[in-house]
């Protein structure tokens, strides 16, 4: 039992931190061995998991069905792409109507555009109706676990000349240009978004239902 | 530990300096303890000092004979004591930073608690199901749940020996974004003893038999730093669901097809956030407690911190 393999955690980051994570390694060259992409603020992630709200949904399929979803969160929007081996997800985006709030496990994919450019996207696993209570807990909690990564990500900074304390830091430094200052930035845009959405809402919410 | 063998300990930490009868240091300690409701550690102190005082000695000068408390793993309630422990690895988890050499759990009797060891320890590798006497190792808390670090002045002793590794609950909380094979509608094994869920009608032990109809969902609760999976007996998984055996079997045989009920129950509880309680079985939470954290939630204190660093 203890030779199973450890469950991968589903990560949390904002879409802006997410659509940035183009750098795509594996541990090890066996073929089965899994793969991670890295998250400018040092972490490696195999599995996500988002709540945000479908704004869009398009079958792209030509032969078959084949789902893009677009799910939007405070900082930007989530590209998901399901078809017929992800079937339980399609159904879920085949029959909603957006706009509604879903929460998504799945795997972070890239791919390269004809202008050379690295997208990002999540193939789901699964595919969620849920609420807006959940939506902003998930706000909440994305922003305490990006708050740690830019946190250990600037306390490495100051650290010795042995190398990076966390081996992800030290890969995102070497594989990205980018500022996690931004990052941070974002998380105090997401949760102001949430102060704003609260006031009033609530009873509107309440009639709506 | 026995009045008497606190006596020894206290015998033996002076026994460079007095000449003093081990059953003189058991009367005084009877005394408190039993006549006077001392608590067992303060009727120690009192009685060391009296020694010491008999002695014209300072408490620094006094030998370190049973320095370290010795406690079991499930009574552990204070940060950064240090401690000597016996204790069975019972599980080894992937370490997530290279800073630290080994991660899991050891249990005892009287529960488990994580251990870490530094990568930087320079420990021998402790291997899942040996049990060990671990000397000078140091609590640590995290939002209420004690783990015991193994550092440089960690001794590791591997000790020819089984011990029983109690109960010990656990709280764990996330979203739920797994449900796996073999939850929802499942059949048992109806043989004595036997409660083995049935694959395509077959149990492992006892072939084809007539099983019993039992509700369970095996689940995985994520909080983005470690994934838990957790598993709902029937009450828990009707509580959960808001589903009852009756209700699941009636849905099945509409169906005519159990998975039905698994896919009925992931689309109301998946991608919800959850708080679970209940007793560690190897690496499953089974859990007794449970709440859905469906309420508003508080944004103001990560928003002062994402403001101030």
């Amino acid at each position: 039992m203890s030779d199973a393999p450890t469950r991968e955690v589903a990560r949390r980051a904002f879409a802006s931190e997410f659509n940035d994570a183009g750098y795509t390694f594996k541990e090890s060259d066996d073929e089965r061995a899994p793969n991670y992409a890295l998250f400018p603020t040092g972490e490696r992630a195999n599995r996500v998991f988002v709540v945000g709200t479908v704004t869009e949904k398009e079958d792209v399929g030509e032969d078959s069905e084949y789902w893009r979803g677009r799910v939007v969160d405070p900082t930007g929007t989530f590209f998901m792409y399901a078809g017929q081996y992800q079937p339980d997800a399609a159904s879920v985006l085949r029959d909603l109507e957006p706009p509604e709030y879903v929460a998504v496990v799945g795997k972070p994919r890239t791919y390269e555009t004809d202008d050379g450019s690295i997208n990002v996207s999540v193939r789901p696993e699964s595919i969620s109706i849920v609420d807006a209570a959940t939506r902003d807990r998930w706000v909440v909690e994305t922003a305490e676990r990006t708050l740690d990564r830019v946190e250990r990500f600037r306390s490495d900074d100051e650290g010795d000349d042995a190398g990076s304390v966390y081996e992800y830091v030290g890969m995102a430094r070497e594989q990205y240009d980018l500022p996690v200052e931004n990052y941070r930035r974002d998380v105090v845009t997401a949760l102001e978004s949430l102060d704003e959405g609260s006031e009033g809402t609530d009873d509107a919410s309440v009639e709506a239902e | 530990m026995t009045l008497r063998e606190h006596a020894e300990d206290v015998h033996e930490q002076f026994s460079d300096h007095l000449e003093i009868d081990v059953g003189d240091v058991e009367d005084r300690l009877s005394t408190l303890v039993d006549e006077y409701k001392v608590p067992v550690e303060e009727a120690r102190r009192s009685v060391t000092s009296h020694y010491l005082d008999e002695a014209d000695m300072d408490r620094d000068a006094l030998g370190s004979g049973g320095d370290n408390a010795e406690l079991g793993l499930g009574e552990i309630e204070t940060d950064e004591q240090w401690l000597d422990v016996t204790a069975k690895v019972v599980d080894l988890w992937d370490p997530r930073s290279d800073a630290v050499g080994q991660v899991g759990l050891l249990g005892d009797p009287t529960g488990t608690v994580k251990f870490t060891k530094w990568a930087k320890s320079d420990l021998p590798e402790l291997e899942a199901g040996e049990v060990y006497r671990l000397g000078n190792v140091v609590t640590d808390e995290y939002e209420g749940r004690y783990s015991v670090k193994l550092n440089r002045t960690t001794t590791v002793e591997n000790l020819d020996d089984d011990i029983e590794v109690g109960d010990d609950t656990s709280e764990v909380g996330g979203a739920l974004v797994d449900i796996q094979n073999g939850s929802g509608l499942i059949k048992r094994c109806p043989e004595e003893d036997c409660t083995r869920v049935l694959q395509n009608g077959r149990c492992q032990e006892h072939g084809e038999v007539e099983g019993e109809f039992d509700l369970r969902i095996k689940g995985v609760l994520d909080d983005g730093n470690d994934a838990h999976e957790v598993i709902f007996d029937k009450e828990a998984t009707e509580d959960l669901t808001d589903m009852s055996l009756e209700e699941a079997k009636d849905m099945a045989m509409d169906a005519l097809d159990t998975t039905v009920v698994a896919d009925e129950m992931a689309e109301d509880v998946l991608g919800r956030y959850y708080r679970v309680e209940g007793p560690v079985f190897g690496r499953y939470v089974l859990v007794d407690e449970m709440e859905e954290l469906d309420g508003p939630i508080d944004s103001e204190d990560v928003l002062i911190k994402a403001r101030s660093i």
